[in-house]
């Protein structure tokens, strides 16, 4: 696609009341960006209604929400600098309306989450920057909004901006930028603010534009789930938007999950001015097929390389917006990309607050605005992908009676072909992740993992210690702390597995089960090391990694021009 | 600039949606540009068909060109075309001294709600956008009514990755949004792209034009020269003043729209 870029969509996310609104209504007025006569009116009205003017009121639109200052429903406006264009999302920071947030961030590009300087962090930051994690945002800015009210005072600033990046740490998140920020007083907008003078970062508008765009996935995996067939007329058209990678007339495909194969014999179009023989990634299309079998809705078409998870069992971090509990057993509609299926909630691994990122390992059901890993079941096979791999095939939402009630992404396929490599040695079993092979593809600009067909280890087997991006020793233990077994690897062959708790450093290196190398010299440090991991909870894991373990022991990232096929 | 390809994909996709998901499904058509190249947006989804009928709900206080350029091209497209009128409300009188609200709930809302019974739609497609006014800005892209039409924005669903609403309870319909991302300036780009056919009532004559179309007593012509698209583009860049400013309707109260709207108009 060309001819200008799409604008960057940003969201502005944070606590009720600490001031996402009036950093978006400071901004539009600096950069001129209202239209004429805005200000007057909204000024009249603040004026009529007895209150002083805040910039808050150029964006919220609706009566209540004047009325009431606070935003509740989502402002999606357009916004240019000299750099680009962007749409930007104002969500409300009300916990009651965190479904409409979740709506306005789900398809952000990047997040600004605004944290009210004399306040500082609030329950709702937290739960903003939780479900930005869960939506796959990965920049975000901390815009400390209300400098005035604290006097400009820079450890103030330096205190919640390191608070926030901690919680943020634990999510596997760190910000871009953190701004001392007044939306009332206009500092540090479009120049840097002479009241902060210690502050050398970027100002408001730096920050924006510095952001990265969003590229297309049009070298990624060809996904192209089927939306509609028609027949208006002899074309037999299959009708769907392209939502990754690229497909051409006369490529062989294959239409999932029933796995048939064909051929596209032409793309279809209205108007001869539009034809063409290449589509990509965004594109709304319509081919036209060499065999025709009975095509419906929601199969996903592929090339026969890369195709998507065939399963009918998965895992997910799912986000729950529904008034009434989700529990175990329960069955709602799941709908993704255009395919809608029943599904059941097999298994609730446990339940995390938002807020706190606390874990209940015991919880049983999830309430309003919690999140969870689930295992989702489905009758009927399902064609997707995970999340890391595909974004539009490897996310969906739950409907409860007429509402959409939830959403998630899927985190792992647990159909038994899909279990990962293993060792195995009567009861005692283990999965095995360090055969996973890791590159950075110079292309996408990311780092991605594949695997092989996954195999089962015992006793005397040997193992494959050299791979494209590993070389491990012939000697050496690995701990998988999860399923609490250890390994130990002699001349390249197992030759003992046995439980955590019999383990005993012997000064030999120790992988955990990715082939990570734990970082530890003696038996005392090993004691350490592995109560804190057994103490741990999931927001521990980020700082507990980087204090145990190092990647670049036994792996390395090579580059690669592509995704790799092992 | 937004890409205009993008935009044009997307509203193929909701078209799509809307025409495999929601079942009786007509289109409301105000012969103005955003609905002319809505028109044009279903004919790229469905390849050179539009499957459904085209509304327009006629207030008999339309600009007359609007109605003879309406039953040209429905004649030259061969277009399934309601047109349909309050004539309860127009036999008592109503016209805009009543009151513009009045005038607008009666003619357009309830002229509107007598279609949507009469023909049992399930689904409506509008062509409104986000950077139109505030309460527009707050749309979902399928938008549930309830059986009396109203909207009621405090209580929105969830809507994201593309996944609508689509579960409704029978005699609610759903306000489907096609051109919801799109700017004014975009539409007037995408048509001078396309070479779209378009009223010649937005082209400056004697120094003024049409920025916005509705009916004759409380539409406003804008000062204006410019006489091309190129010449409406470059205006478009270079102004300030919002869009609807020429609609009289819009200045009754400072929340016209939204209350307007709440109720059921599009």
């Amino acid at each position: 696609m060309g001819k200008g870029a799409d604008p960057l969509k940003l969201v502005v996310a944070g606590h009720v009341d600490h001031g996402k609104s009036s950093v978006i209504g400071r901004l539009l007025h600096d950069t001129h960006s209202l239209p004429q006569g805005t200000v007057d009116r909204v000024k009249r009205i603040a004026r009529e209604t007895g209150k002083d003017f805040e910039f808050a009121y150029l964006l919220d639109a609706l009566e209540e929400e004047q009325k009431q200052g606070v935003t509740i429903d989502i402002t999606r406006l357009q916004f240019r600098t000299q750099k680009r264009e962007y749409i930007i999302i104002d969500a409300p920071g009300h916990k009651e309306f965190l479904k409409n947030m979740v709506s306005g961030a789900a398809d952000a590009e990047a997040a600004f989450l605004v944290i009210d300087a004399a306040r500082g962090v609030e329950e709702q930051s937290k739960r903003h920057a939780c479900m930005l994690s869960l939506l796959g945002i990965r920049q975000i800015c901390l815009i400390v909004n209300k400098m005035d009210l604290i006097a400009y005072d820079e450890a103030r600033f330096t205190a919640i901006k390191e608070g926030m990046n901690a919680f943020l740490a634990s999510l596997g998140l760190m910000a871009r930028d953190a701004i001392p920020f007044s939306a009332l007083r206009g500092d540090n907008v479009l120049e840097p603010s002479p009241l902060m003078p210690w502050h050398k970062g970027h100002t408001l508008i730096q920050t924006l534009d510095d952001l990265e765009a969003a590229r297309r996935p049009d070298q990624a995996a060809l996904r192209f789930p089927v939306q509609d067939v028609y027949k208006f007329d002899e074309r037999r058209i299959i009708a769907g938007r392209i939502e990754s990678g690229t497909l051409r007339a006369g490529d062989e495909i294959v239409i999932h999950p029933g796995g048939k194969k064909t051929r596209v014999r032409s793309l279809a179009f209205w108007r001869t001015e539009d034809e063409k023989t290449e589509v990509r990634a965004g594109e709304s299309v319509g081919i036209i097929v060499e065999d025709e079998f009975f095509n419906q809705r929601g199969e996903v078409i592929s090339h026969a390389e890369r195709p998507p998870l065939i399963t009918r069992s998965f895992r997910a971090s799912v986000f729950w917006l529904g008034k009434k509990p989700l529990r175990r057993g329960n069955r709602y509609k799941l709908k993704i990309a255009t395919r809608a299926v029943e599904v059941v909630v097999e298994e609730i691994f446990g339940v995390i607050d938002s807020s706190t990122l606390a874990l209940d390992n015991r919880a049983q059901e999830l309430s309003l605005n919690d999140v969870a890993e689930v295992e989702l079941g489905s009758q009927e096979a399902l064609a997707l992908d995970l999340f890391a791999d595909c974004r539009a095939l490897g996310r969906f939402v739950l409907v409860e009676g007429y509402d959409v009630a939830g959403g998630g992404v899927i985190t792992a396929d647990l159909s038994e072909e899909a279990a990962p490599d293993g060792f195995a040695h009567g009861e005692l079993k283990a999965r095995c992740e360090i055969f996973e092979e890791y590159h950075y593809n110079v292309k996408e600009k990311e780092i991605k993992k594949s695997r092989r067909a996954p195999e089962v280890y015992t006793l005397g087997d040997a193992l494959p210690l050299s791979g494209k991006s590993y070389a491990y020793p012939d000697f050496f233990d690995i701990v998988v702390m999860r399923d609490r077994i250890a390994v130990s690897v002699r001349e390249g062959k197992v030759t003992d597995i046995i439980p955590l708790e019999e383990y005993r450093y012997g000064g030999l290196p120790v992988l955990n089960g990715r082939g990570f190398a734990f970082l530890v010299r003696s038996g005392a440090d090993w004691e350490r090391c592995r109560e804190e991991f057994t103490d741990a909870r999931p927001k521990d894991e980020a700082a507990l990694s980087a204090r145990w373990l190092h990647f670049g022991a036994f792996r390395s990232i090579p580059f690669a021009d592509g995704d790799w096929e092992i | 600039m937004q890409d205009l390809d993008f935009l044009e994909a997307q509203s193929v996709y909701i078209l799509r949606e809307a025409y495999k998901l929601l079942g009786r499904l007509g289109m409301l058509w105000s012969i103005g540009k955003d609905s002319t190249v809505m028109l044009w947006l279903a004919q790229k989804a469905f390849f050179g068909h539009c499957p459904f009928p085209l509304i327009h709900v006629d207030t008999s206080y339309k600009i007359p060109e609007m109605i003879t350029y309406r039953d040209k091209v429905a004649a030259e497209l061969g277009l399934d075309l309601i047109v349909h009128g309050n004539r309860e409300a127009l036999a008592t009188g109503m016209g805009p001294q009543a009151g513009r609200l009045e005038c607008c709930k009666a003619l357009k809302t309830e002229a509107l709600q007598q279609v949507v019974r009469k023909y049992a739609f399930d689904g409506l497609i509008v062509g409104a956008r986000r950077d139109e006014e505030g309460s527009r800005s707050k749309e979902r892209v399928f938008s549930e009514r309830n059986a009396a039409d109203e909207w009621d924005y405090t209580r929105q669903p969830p809507e994201l990755w593309d996944q609508f609403k689509t579960d409704f309870p029978k005699g609610h319909h759903i306000r489907v949004h096609p051109i919801l991302h799109w700017n004014e300036i975009d539409v007037w780009r995408y048509i001078r792209r396309e070479g779209i056919p378009i009223i010649g009532l937005y082209f400056a004559r004697d120094g003024e034009r049409y920025r916005s179309l509705g009916c004759a007593p409380c539409t406003g012509k804008i000062k204006s020269e410019a006489a091309s698209l190129d010449a409406i583009i470059a205006e478009l860049e270079a102004t300030t003043v919002s869009e609807r400013a020429g609609r009289a309707q819009d200045q009754e109260d400072p929340h016209a729209m939204q209350k307007l709207r709440k109720a059921g108009y599009m």
